[in-house]
């Protein structure tokens, strides 16, 4: 989980650029996580890319993920290296089942209870005004 | 294709003083640095006829040539990617040399990682990303060096079962190699195994004293012609294999995507083709040293560069008896990045150079290969240096 501080700081937004802009448009206006998927060859891609590196085709589309995931590895700042982020906190990367990873953070655990193979499913937190960041919370069998 | 092997050599050594507040110019330290290169081959400054640097300096190369007066350059190149750059420097020299495209190449690396505007260890929080991938990740507060290298850290430590401190040796043995080198920063500070497990986690799983040193200095290492190397001061280090590695599905420090992420796979594609071109394997390797900036690389470079088999690089080191200055391979005699300085990796060229002359503070008997690594997580860079 993370927990933003209130000390006038902002936390870095995502960086745009014309070739990555809609996964975020996307997120924000659709208030769901989309991934990047070829037309051609139906290989996913994450982080957004302009071709495919499976069949080089520039056909890739936007396809809604049912952001059901795993979490594959993570880490727990102990340390603070800004200041709009409270430590402890974690970021994950998960797992999902299209086969991208994503690096996110946990919304309904501490640090010390994220555990590699955690299965997790996708939440959108509106964390700037203009811009959705994509965050995990647990499934509970 | 020709092969390099042993066509070139380095024959110059020179560094500035290593601390944490250096109080002048990477420009002004750089210069300090080639003159003493300069001096320690016994040549002049223009017989300087090629140059690379890392694309991260601030020491411009036309600003070097203008300052010292250096007639002509008839090659220059910068090698990219931080501390991956390191050995590649060595080996643009190399490709430089064996063209004909130039006879002597000063390589420098000069860094104010302590005291500069630029600190690599820590995050500026004004900062925008300016790469895609970074710009997926800062917003999540994965921001910073330690970060990076902990995700890889905690799936290997998950994959093959490793416990909190068994690492610590990588970070004790370096010390101890420290404690003998007067031009360390840790020279005087000794490290025992409790004040390894009481230092505070930065980044969990990796503890401070899993992390390297910021650092202020510079390094200049002089690469020539085997033919002009002969006659100088100091017995040649030829260069028996230099060279570049960057794989598929990278991104610089987080490389995610890749199946498996305990596995530096530039690392392990460029070693293969190292090894070859030096006509060694691993095992006639005498000293290494390897890029230490986080402990876990250690050990899986061991495994990347085939010294041992997936999964057993951190039974390799720990208890530290293979690594020490009397073990099967003796690995980062001056302190490394962790103890000596972190001087972006060009120190530990250096030092694997003083390993072949024979000047080292932890002088290994009877060296024959001495091998060196560039940084890990980003493309990478190799070199392995002979005496004969």
């Amino acid at each position: 989980m993370v927990k933003y501080s209130e000390v006038g700081v902002p936390t870095p937004k995502p960086m745009m650029s014309q070739d990555t802009e809609k996964f975020w448009r996307l997120l924000q206006e659709e208030k769901q996580l989309h991934l990047q998927k070829c037309n051609n060859c139906q290989t996913y891609s994450h982080p957004p890319r302009v071709v495919c590196s499976n069949c080089h085709s520039f056909d890739l589309g936007w396809v809604p993920s049912e952001g059901k995931g795993v979490i594959h590895s993570y880490v727990i700042y102990h340390r603070s290296v800004h200041p709009g982020f409270k430590t402890p906190y974690g970021v994950i990367l998960v797992e999902l089942e299209e086969g991208v990873r994503i690096i996110s953070n946990m919304v309904d655990c501490e640090p010390h209870e994220i555990e590699i193979g955690m299965p997790v499913e996708a939440v959108v937190d509106q964390v700037f005004e203009d811009t959705a960041l994509v965050k995990f919370k647990r499934i509970n069998n | 294709m020709g092969n390099p092997k042993e066509k070139t050599a380095i024959i110059g050594l020179g560094a500035t003083e290593f601390s944490q507040n250096c109080g002048r110019s990477e420009l002004r330290m750089a210069l300090e640095a080639i003159l003493d290169a300069v001096k320690d081959a016994g040549i002049k400054v223009s017989d300087i006829d090629g140059m690379v640097n890392y694309s991260m300096d601030t020491a411009e190369q036309i600003e070097v040539v203008r300052q010292l007066g250096i007639p002509n350059l008839s090659f220059f190149s910068k090698a990219p990617y931080g501390g991956g750059g390191s050995c590649a420097t060595i080996a643009h020299a190399v490709a430089a040399i064996e063209s004909g495209m130039a006879n002597t190449v000063v390589c420098y690396r000069s860094i104010r990682d302590a005291s500069g505007p630029v600190t690599y260890g820590d995050f500026e929080p004004t900062r925008v990303s300016q790469d895609v991938y970074m710009g997926m990740n800062h917003p999540y507060g994965l921001l910073t060096p330690v970060s990076w290298v902990a995700m890889f850290a905690q799936r290997y430590n998950h994959k093959y079962g490793i416990k909190d401190g068994q690492l610590a040796h990588v970070a004790l043995v370096n010390r101890e190699n420290a404690n003998r080198n007067p031009k360390a920063i840790f020279h005087s500070r000794s490290l025992s195994l409790d004040e390894y497990m009481n230092s505070p986690i930065n980044v969990e799983p990796l503890r401070r004293h899993d992390c390297c040193l910021s650092t202020d200095g510079a390094v200049a290492i002089i690469v020539t012609r085997a033919d002009l190397a002969k006659d100088l001061r100091h017995k040649p280090a030829y260069i028996s294999g230099a060279i570049q590695g960057m794989s598929t599905n990278g991104e610089v420090m987080t490389s995610y995507a890749r199946e498996d992420i305990t596995v530096l796979h530039e690392v392990e594609a460029y070693g293969k083709k190292l090894f070859e071109m030096a006509g060694i394997t691993p095992k006639e390797i005498d000293v290494a040293q390897f890029y230490d900036a986080f402990s876990p690389l250690v050990p899986m470079q061991l495994e990347a560069l085939g010294f041992v088999g997936k999964g057993e690089g951190v039974d390799y080191i720990e208890g530290g008896h293979r690594i020490r200055p009397d073990g099967e391979l003796p690995i980062n005699t001056s302190g490394g990045l962790m103890s000596e300085g972190y001087i972006h990796g060009m120190n530990l060229i250096a030092e694997g150079v003083r390993q072949v002359r024979g000047t080292s503070t932890t002088q290994i008997n009877d060296i024959e290969y001495s091998l060196v690594t560039g940084g890990l997580g980003v493309p990478s860079s190799g070199l392995i240096l002979r005496r004969r």
